[in-house]
């Protein structure tokens, strides 16, 4: 199984061959073009910026009170049952609703139990395969101007639930 | 929404706090993580630059292209009530290529003009179509392959292998889209057989 941690290894130096050997061939000038495109890169952390800074405020508060050790305590007869660990619940919760939350208790997570835990490696797999349903939805449907959405949240939540125990078992095999 | 909850959040953290006498450390928390996502952000620019630079130049060599040609067949097979040639089709594609590559900025908006020409597709209706349906739950089940703010995370935080999870996240993505796939089709074939027309 260490064979997917070893893939891993070569998927982005691949990426970079593929793209700038392409380039090349094209005969792209890939040097401005890249210059031009990381400019873009600013702005995406920009437009995060403010909301990070507004979530890490209220989850730093929330870990330093004590309250996110006791919501995990009281979600551990849940969790217990569902076999998955009682500290990550919280955060496949909120993805539903908001991925800044979530991404401000994924850093949560790693600043208390490390990126490299198995903590820190499930939740990692789990918010890189899963979306904000009720978010998603709400901009999609508000948009086209429609009221009633079907089955668009059965099958949400149905494929929400395999990403989350797709991530549990691989992560429990290959780390 | 999110106004609740943050709220809540700070409320109930202020409020545990003084409980548990934990108080001095809720104000330094404030503090020190308003700062941490600040270097956090300054940290991230550079791989986010990194990536939005070489998308472009998969852009501009024609490999987002080719890409978005090669899904054309993927998408008349997953929404069969769009017209062959239709402009929807281009939308929904530059909309999963987007995410496929980790560009959530750039696929939101072609998301959204394809709901509205599906919407002039359904005569109107305020009901979502089964190909509305399809769109959101593909959407939602996560197509993004490269996690690249995920990666920038974990190497702010120290991992010895920010990208050891990529192949795993590869994995989990194909599985919980191909299982959201299965439920739009089987929800399709039993909404039309039901009302006798697609």
């Amino acid at each position: 199984m260490n064979f997917i941690i070893y893939v891993s290894d070569f998927i982005i130096p691949f990426i970079f061959f593929y793209i700038i050997g392409m380039g090349l061939l094209t005969k792209t000038s890939i040097y401005d073009e890249f210059i031009k495109g990381s400019k873009k890169g600013f702005q995406v952390v920009l437009d995060i910026l403010p909301t990070l800074i507004g979530l890490m405020i209220g989850i730093g508060i929330l870990r330093a009170s004590g309250a996110l050790d006791l919501l995990s305590g009281l979600l551990k007869p849940v969790t217990k049952i569902l076999h998955f660990p009682s500290e990550l619940l919280p955060i496949v919760l909120v993805k539903m609703f908001s991925s800044s939350a979530a991404t401000g208790l994924l850093l949560d997570i790693y600043k208390e139990y490390g990126p490299d835990s198995y903590l820190g490696r499930l939740v990692s797999i789990i918010l890189s395969s899963t979306e904000t349903i009720f978010y998603t939805m709400a901009v999609y449907f508000m948009a086209a101007g429609v009221k009633k959405s079907r089955y668009t949240l059965a099958g949400a939540l149905v494929a929400s639930l395999a990403s989350i125990v797709a991530s549990v078992i691989i992560t429990n095999l290959i780390f | 929404m999110l106004s609740y909850l943050w709220g809540f959040m700070i409320i109930i953290g202020i409020v545990v706090g003084i409980f548990n006498g934990n108080i001095a450390e809720v104000g330094n928390a404030a503090i020190n993580s308003s700062k941490e996502a600040v270097s956090l952000c300054i940290s991230m620019v550079g791989i986010m630059s990194m990536w939005t630079g070489m998308m472009q130049v998969a852009k501009k060599c024609g490999l987002v292209a080719s890409f978005t040609k090669a899904l054309r067949p993927v998408i008349s097979l997953l929404f069969p009530g769009i017209p062959k040639g239709h402009v929807v089709n281009e939308y929904i594609a530059s909309n999963m290529i987007a995410n496929i590559l980790g560009l959530g900025w750039a696929a939101t908006p072609m998301g959204l003009m394809a709901m509205r020409e599906l919407k002039k597709l359904n005569n109107n209706s305020d009901l979502a179509s089964c190909d509305m349906c399809t769109l959101l739950i593909v959407n939602i089940s996560s197509l993004q392959l490269i996690p690249v703010n995920i990666i920038a995370y974990r190497s702010q935080y120290g991992s010895a292998n920010p990208a050891e999870i990529l192949m795993a996240g590869i994995i989990t993505t194909c599985f919980s889209t191909l299982v959201g796939v299965i439920f739009a089709i089987t929800a399709r074939k039993i909404v039309s057989r039901r009302h006798g027309h697609r």
